[in-house]
């Protein structure tokens, strides 16, 4: 495949040498350099594959074209909050930024190119708002040049084929099925609207993202401890909510009716907020149940309680006290709230413990109070799921790293172990990183840019520190993208390493097998 | 490909059949013992039959699966189901217990009995295999028959029988159950204590039905299920097996090389499978003579069943419908016979929020490919979608948040249900009484037709005392066109007169 190497690749040759060794670099914790030091392990195919795949990797090459299309783009795009993205600026992301390498290491589950990249499905939204769908690539440069080509305001990542699906017009109707594609959630702050009262529709801010928050908590708990799920990238959607991509193998392969299963497990926030209590469970709680309302309780004193408010107003206090299941407990209430107007939810809340208490109704079941309550807790902090997401395999979603047209900021990976310091408002916007770029590159002219960050180099990885120090550095490197990409760098390696252990398993698994039929 | 395939012919079989000889060797295969009464029909038959036994059958069963199949469209209960089946089983396709017998173990007649149901399942596979939709219900119909035979047998034959079936369950240990025994009596619903049962653990996705009522407990991937839950993994294990097969038997089908004795059979039974869906034809619904236009709708409205009700109320105070919404509303007004050209516009009109070009980015193109004007070769030929019936939109399971489509009876609570009705005009407290037990029951269906029957009390009186409408006229609303149909009619009868 020498193709991979023409023209856009042509001025790095000589820095090929530098820059192969480099592939996995700066190490930022122990475990993604154990990660990412697997591939030794495969000698021959880390060369091809780094042969094959520095393509993406020298970002050098607009220097002399990509500064100008910058500065046109600052020029054009002043304002700190874009409202739309203009076409430059995505094409200066697309070709410094965007780690198309890791992209495609991640959906390949290695680094030759195999089936599950080039049967996978993508589809574009150009500029024009035109929506091509069944496009697929065999390559990461293929894949590149493409995007770059097309410089679409953003794309979104189907199934793998069982054949490559830009075939599919010369296949009988039917043939082309999809084999695998991560198991995917979608959880979306304005399916909260109803009980946020910060904001509304495409806004958000700190408090309400915190319902996002719990969201991850409670799904990713889930999946990994009752499902057995590993392999799980949470993805800021680029404006008010966020994604999951469930990477293990075993999730990829699941047919539409166990990921029904699996969304319906859970799912238990039904119907419109016409439909009066949303929440009805069994007792006892389910185990998953009980674990999500662990992590949950907390969460609604904070958040719904406290940040949000939510029973401020009469109409959701009165929401509340439909909600209770005694008459007489919740008429004594409403007295009480109706004489002292602009009580805080955390009282109100109190409130409904506090007359309980007082024995007023002689109907009343702690039990059943409890349970209400209970329920209520789970109404009000419970993960919203688009399910309809979940349940089809051929269902598209939004990949990683791409630009959120409406606000320009970068769909990044959110780390589930610290969930909670994620900050949706902090997230780089594509012009922020363009320019940090800039601005880097002012402070480090380009003959000292290796010197400059030497020490971090050499304190982790001493053998390679010649290397590394003579080594360009990646655009993203120079912006607060890098924390970002090294995640997913990380988490492509973890992925990675359970592929090589399972593939082998199942070889050796094979290779008995043989030798069985062989007998007889 | 390497697993064992149940579809292997055994390597010491297959060592008789060298593939140069094997078409001149005469088959060595020896007539199948039905030891079990059940069969997961992994091994197809071999002997011979006559054409008129291929037929035959095949008709039989063919029979008993309509029945089936149409008891499930009916919404019939299971025990309803079951009365009304095991008459017809008795005399199409008759499959006796080994205690039956007099010798207490397979004689000639079971085993003539259990031939006949081994031969016309696979008859029936070769010709339900040929497309998505046949085999679909095919699976659905057989897993079934194989569920209400299963819940028959005797407890005794069924442990022989899911014994010789080899299923890869591990048994849970004592330990290990007493850790856990907290979580499973939790995740167990009607379990009193942990040691009354024997568990099993499985891969949890060999369960999704007990994982999605979220009634089993799941661990670090793997399914605890309860002894009692047999019958869900037996039944999931025979719908996979199934439809592994038949995925099989439909790529082997193009290369039956048959002469023409056997293919017509096939093509009229599949034909004869009479699909319950297309059994609406898209007529039906629509109203002749009827004043259908976009500006009707509002009035119209008093005479749709109350999932189209609540749907035109919500789009009136919203002005707006999410998407599933809108899909079960379109359809419901194109089978009222509303042209594209007035549903367009209906829409338009709803939507008062949007501007044109809003509307025409976002909505106007499902609209039309609900009406098959765009969209794949197929969507267009079969002219859109057909308008849902009661059974789907119930069978809808999830309507999530926000959403307002679905039936009201059913995905509502009770308590909003009945103030639904009750800002519809229903206010008798007979009606609201029974609609409540009907709920609880789960009994839908009945709970709509019950509304109905009382709206149109007088006129259905009328009619049935005029002779003009018979029984079936008035047969069990399984479709929201045909209740707008209906009420629509009657209530030009009940104008008649005054109009004369």
């Amino acid at each position: 495949m020498p193709h991979s190497m023409s023209a856009d690749g042509a001025p790095s040759h000589p820095n090929d040498a530098e820059i192969l060794p480099d592939a996995p670099n700066a190490e930022t914790t122990p475990a993604e350099g154990a990660g990412s030091r697997v591939q030794p392990n495969e000698p021959a195919g880390d060369k091809l594959a780094d042969l094959l795949f520095d393509g993406d990797d020298d970002d050098e090459f607009p220097s002399s074209s990509a500064p100008d299309a910058k500065r046109a783009v600052e020029a054009s795009v002043p304002a700190p909050q874009p409202v739309g993205v203009d076409t430059d600026t995505m094409l200066a992301f697309y070709q410094r930024l965007f780690p198309f390498r890791y992209l495609f290491q991640w959906l390949n589950h290695g680094i030759i190119p195999s089936p599950d990249f080039g049967n996978r499905e993508f589809a574009l939204t150009l500029q024009n708002d035109a929506y091509l769908r069944y496009q697929s690539y065999a390559t990461a440069d293929l894949f590149r040049k493409d995007i770059l080509r097309m410089n679409p305001s953003r794309f979104e990542i189907g199934p793998v084929y069982n054949t490559n699906p830009r075939d599919r017009k010369t296949l009988r109707g039917g043939q082309m099925k999809p084999v695998s594609k991560e198991m995917v959630f979608d959880i979306d702050l304005t399916d909260y609207d109803d009980i946020r009262s910060c904001c509304a529709k495409a806004n958000i801010c700190e408090k309400c993202w915190a319902f996002v928050t719990m969201a991850i908590k409670v799904v990713d708990a889930a999946l990994r401890e009752d499902f057995g799920f590993e392999h799980i990238l949470w993805v800021y959607s680029g404006r008010r909510g966020a994604h999951a991509w469930v990477c293990d193998p075993r999730a990829r392969s699941l047919p539409d009716d166990r990921r029904r299963a699996i969304a319906g497990y859970l799912d238990i926030v039904r119907g419109g907020s016409s439909n009066g209590k949303r929440v009805n469970l069994k007792r006892p709680l389910h185990p998953h149940l009980t674990r999500s309302l662990d992590i949950l309780k907390h969460h609604f004193a904070q958040t719904t309680l406290d940040d949000q408010d939510t029973f401020l107003s009469p109409e959701q206090a009165e929401h509340l006290l439909s909600l209770l299941p005694d008459k007489t407990l919740s008429d004594a209430l409403r007295r009480k709230w109706e004489s002292s107007p602009g009580r805080s939810s955390p009282s109100k809340w109190a409130d409904i413990d506090a007359l309980a208490k007082t024995g007023k109704s002689s109907t009343l079941n702690p039990t059943t109070l409890r349970d209400a309550k209970q329920d209520i807790v789970l109404e009000y902090t419970y993960p919203r799921l688009d399910s309809e997401v979940s349940k089809k395999m051929i269902h598209l979603l939004k990949s990683p790293f791409v630009i959120h047209p409406g606000t320009g900021k970068i769909c990044v990976p959110i780390d589930h172990r610290r969930a909670e310091e994620f900050n949706p408002l902090t997230v780089p916007t594509v012009t922020e990183l363009l320019s940090e770029i800039d601005s880097y590159d002012a402070q480090h002219p380009p003959s000292h840019a290796s010197a400059d960050h030497h020490p971090e180099g050499e304190s982790s990885v001493p053998n390679d520190s010649d290397a590394r120090g003579s080594r360009k550095l990646q655009d993203y490197e120079k912006t607060s993208l890098k924390p970002y990409v090294e995640y997913f760098r990380s988490f492509i390696a973890a992925l990675h390493k359970e592929e090589r252990t399972g593939k082998r398993e199942r070889n050796d698994e094979t290779s008995e097998a043989k030798t069985e039929c062989m007998e007889f | 490909m390497i697993r064992q395939d149940f579809h292997r012919v055994d390597p010491k079989r297959r060592a008789n059949l060298d593939p140069r000889k094997k078409q001149f060797a005469s088959s060595a295969f020896k007539q199948q013992d039905y030891p079990h009464r059940l069969n997961f029909y992994d091994v197809p038959p071999t002997a011979e039959i006559t054409l008129e036994q291929f037929e035959q059958w095949a008709i039989d069963r063919l029979k008993i699966l309509a029945e089936i199949e149409a008891c499930s469209y009916r919404n019939k209960t299971a025990a309803e189901t079951a009365t009304h089946i095991t008459p017809l089983l008795q005399k199409f396709l008759p499959l006796s217990s080994n205690t039956s017998s007099s010798s207490g173990s397979a004689d000639a007649r079971l085993a003539n009995e259990r031939q006949k149901d081994h031969y016309s399942h696979f008859i029936l596979r070769l010709a339900f295999s040929a497309t998505e939709d046949l085999r679909r219900r095919f699976v659905r119909a057989e897993t079934m028959l194989f569920r209400f035979r299963f819940q028959q047998d005797d407890s005794k034959e069924k442990r022989a029988f899911i014994e010789s079936l080899n299923l890869e369950w591990e048994p849970v240990g004592d330990e290990e159950k007493r850790k856990m025994a907290e979580h499973l009596v939790s995740a167990t619903p009607g379990l009193r204590r942990v040691d009354d049962e024997t568990w099993y653990k499985v891969e949890w996705e060999r369960v999704p039905e007990l994982v999605e009522r979220r009634s089993i407990f799941v661990a670090r991937g793997k399914a605890y299920v309860p002894g009692r839950e047999q019958l869900s993994m037996i039944i999931a294990e025979f719908t996979a097996r199934l439809e592994r097969a038949l995925e099989l038997t439909s790529r082997a089908l193009p290369r039956l090389d048959e002469d023409d004795r056997l293919t017509p059979i096939l093509n009229h039974l599949s034909k004869n499978f009479g699909s319950a869906d297309t059994v609406y034809s898209e007529s039906e619904g629509v109203v002749d003579g009827a004043p259908i236009t976009a500006g009707n709708i509002d009035r119209l409205s008093n005479h749709f069943p109350l999932c189209m009700r609540s749907l035109h109320m919500n789009l009136r105070k919203n002005n707006h419908l999410k998407h599933f919404g809108r899909l079960q509303y379109t359809l419901f007004l194109k089978g009222i016979g509303l042209s594209l050209e007035e549903c367009i516009l209906f829409w338009r009109q709803s939507f008062k929020g949007f501007t044109d070009d809003e509307f025409n980015s976002r909505y106007k193109y499902n609209i039309r490919h609900a009406y098959g004007d765009v969209g794949g070769d197929v969507n267009r030929r079969g002219r859109g979608y057909l308008p849902y019936s009661c059974q789907k939109i119930l069978g809808d399971s999830n309507t999530g948040a926000g959403q307002t489509h679905g039936c009201p009876y059913r995905h509502y609570s009770v308590d909003n249900l009945i103030g639904l009705l009750q800002s519809t005009g229903v206010h008798d407290k007979e009606v609201l009484r029974g609609v409540r037990e009907d709920v609880d029951r789960t009994r839908y269906h009945i709970a709509c037709n019950r509304v109905f029957e009382w709206a149109h009390k007088s006129e259905i009186k009328k009619v049935k005392e005029d002779g003009s409408w018979n029984q079936t006229d008035l047969d069990t609303i399984v479709h929201p066109n045909t209740y707008f149909k209906r009420s629509y009619l009657l209530k030009q009868v009940g104008k008649a007169p005054q109009n004369a």
